[in-house]
């Protein structure tokens, strides 16, 4: 069960070509699970902007001298984000969260890999730490455009087996993508299980993947929302159900984490036919 | 630990002695501040955030006879002060609707009023049918603002005689001392021709207003924003609309109930419209950026109202209307000698 919660800014750093916002949020973190989200109001009480910004919560801080914090990563993308990056510690931000379905974890001791594209890594350094906790081991793919846009890949090295770091530019790591080293990874560790999140795209290259290989894995995706706590129906994706039927899920409270092979990533953006309540040419709002 | 932090808030709120009961044809709610249809969902989601319970009402999401998946993504778009939706009234159908979301506010203890909608005069009756003896039901509000197939693509509410076509049948079949309210849209030359015809056709009240036809061109595609192209505009850009159009047909149908809707973000935004006509209100957009908005709106109108010197919202519905001539008296309570109002008094022998 979410909160919305009064918060106060503690700190702000720049990582890169992005930026770590830890705020004091009371009864937020001992709920946070990874995965899990946090939708910031920005702009102030008197704002032109209305809707939330969702990010994904990277680290938490149950107690402390300041009471829990919550971390999350951002990149300036807008009017939004950029008065977000100008808050200052001591700043009042209003956020609610924990949202959204967070990753599951596995039962037993399995082998896992982790694949996160830009600051998409970042909910994933907080799972590997459960994870390697319950004695899974943990492999890491991190890509990004440029060095600049990779995130965690310190943090991610302290807790994997091992790291694989590619950029577009090759500025750092391997030059390419996460996809063009991912099937020699899996296939080299023998992982049980993979957990990615990043843009639409990669996430479709790593199901793909990991489909192929038969191995089950977890995405969580990025799709732009309005409330962040299901009312809207404006982050609705087509996903298969256990019926075999395509629904058009929300991905803020059915996600943002799903089944890898039941989302239809070729028919995001669109309704598919044969979706549940399809209707093809209707319109109204 | 969760409960607390939600509800300590209100505990330490005491609203004014206010009565805040408010009429909508046959029946009284405890206080006039809704959700509006399309941004609660059924009511469950919000209940996170507050006991929705204590509203006046929760205006579900306009629910159709079959599920249906709505409109292609993006969805949504972000203007100065507003948004942009295309939808497509995503929902599940009329039967699962009955099945779980109006269980669950019956059960709640939430009073519903459920609002439909249709592709054709059929649809509606038949929506209005389905609701017969549905507990936790309310009030019906017929959402005549979405595509009808029946009249080449025209929205009902841009027609007066379809408008009237669709308020009779839902009358017709649906539940005996239900109000039936029509939603109308803001998109037509003269919107009282539209609600008188609603009224003349058996309307028990109107729900003013809804989205405003935009679109939105993404700078950076060259497209338009949004999947379904055309969007409905909502949140306080539209207010001014909004208040225009309450107090438009407040003044050609004077005792006609009146539900207003439009960008309503705070307290102060909800008592324009019960000044402009409104007996109750929908909190609608706002929700989105703050999940707690509309028991906020409620206390804060509460406050609103006791500062002026009402003693109810009664008394202040449409008293924007009032000759010029009667002049109020200036003051921090200015409205309580015009009014008679006793707590208004006291303060004076004090």
């Amino acid at each position: 069960m979410p909160v919305q919660v009064q918060g106060e800014v503690l700190s702000i750093r720049r990582v890169g070509a992005y930026f770590a916002m830890t705020v004091v949020a009371p009864g937020m973190a001992e709920l946070t699970r990874p995965g899990h989200f946090v939708a910031v109001q920005v702009g102030g009480p008197e704002s032109s902007m209305l809707l939330r910004r969702a990010f994904a919560i990277y680290d938490v801080k149950e107690r402390g001298v300041y009471g829990g914090t919550v971390e999350f990563i951002f990149s300036v993308h807008g009017k939004g984000t950029a008065w977000l990056a100008r808050r200052r510690p001591q700043d009042k931000l209003d956020l609610v969260g924990p949202l959204g379905k967070p990753f599951r974890l596995p039962a037993e001791r399995v082998t896992a890999t982790l694949v996160g594209g830009g600051y998409g890594s970042a909910p994933l350094l907080p799972l590997a730490s459960l994870l390697r906790e319950r004695g899974c081991r943990v492999d890491f793919v991190l890509g990004a455009g440029d060095q600049h846009r990779l995130f965690g890949q310190l943090d991610a090295k302290r807790i994997a087996t091992s790291i694989e770091v590619t950029t577009d530019d090759g500025s750092s790591g391997r030059r390419g993508r996460v996809s063009d080293v991912l099937p020699e990874l899996l296939d080299r560790t023998q992982s049980d299980v993979v957990y990615a999140c990043g843009p639409m795209a990669m996430l479709r290259a790593v199901t793909e993947i990991c489909s192929s290989r038969g191995i089950p894995c977890q995405v969580a995706v990025e799709e732009s929302m309005a409330c962040g706590i299901g009312v809207c129906m404006t982050c609705v994706l087509p996903v298969i159900g256990d019926d075999g039927k395509t629904r058009m899920l929300r991905s803020c409270v059915e996600g943002p984490v799903f089944l890898g092979d039941r989302v239809r990533w070729s028919d995001v953006g669109t309704i598919p036919e044969d979706v549940v309540g399809s209707i093809t040419a209707q319109a109204g709002h | 630990m969760t409960e607390l932090t939600v509800r300590k808030t209100e505990a330490a709120f005491t609203r004014p002695d206010v009565d805040l009961t408010t009429q909508l044809g046959s029946v009284t709610f405890p206080n006039p501040v809704f959700t509006a249809s399309g941004c609660a969902a059924a009511g469950q989601e919000l209940d996170q955030f507050f006991d929705v319970s204590q509203l006046g009402g929760i205006v579900t999401k306009s629910i159709m006879l079959a599920p249906r998946s709505g409109r292609a993504t993006p969805r949504m778009a972000e203007t100065p002060s507003g948004m942009l939706n295309s939808i497509g009234l995503q929902g599940p159908g009329i039967d699962a609707f009955l099945d779980k979301d109006l269980a669950w506010l019956a059960q709640r203890g939430a009073r519903a009023v459920v609002s439909i909608a249709g592709g054709s005069v059929e649809d509606y009756a038949k929506l209005a049918a389905k609701l017969r003896g549905a507990k936790g039901l309310a009030m019906i509000e017929v959402n005549i603002s979405c595509p009808n197939v029946e009249d080449r693509g025209q929205v009902f509410a841009c027609d007066p005689g379809a408008s009237a076509a669709v308020v009779q049948a839902v009358k017709r079949s649906a539940p005996t001392g239900v109000p039936v309210f029509a939603k109308l849209s803001p998109d037509v030359t003269d919107i009282t021709e539209i609600a008188k015809a609603c009224v003349d056709a058996g309307a028990d009240g109107l729900s003013l207003i809804n989205t405003l036809l935009g679109l939105v061109i993404d700078t950076d595609t060259m497209r338009p924003a949004l999947g379904g192209i055309t969007g409905g505009l909502s949140g306080p850009a539209i207010r001014p609309v909004a208040v225009r159009a309450v107090w438009q047909v407040r003044q050609a149908l004077p005792d006609i109930p009146i539900l207003g809707m439009g960008g309503i973000r705070t307290g102060l935004d909800a008592l324009e419209f019960v000044l402009a006509g409104a007996n109750a209100v929908s909190v609608g957009t706002t929700v989105f950026g703050d999940p707690r908005a509309p028991i906020r709106v409620l206390d804060e109108l509460a406050v609103a109202l006791a500062e002026r010197g009402f003693s109810s919202v009664a008394e202040a519905v449409g008293l924007a209307h009032r000759p010029p001539e009667i002049r109020l008296p200036e003051g921090p309570d200015p409205v309580g000698d015009t009014l008679g109002d006793p707590a208004h008094d006291d303060e004076e022998q004090l």
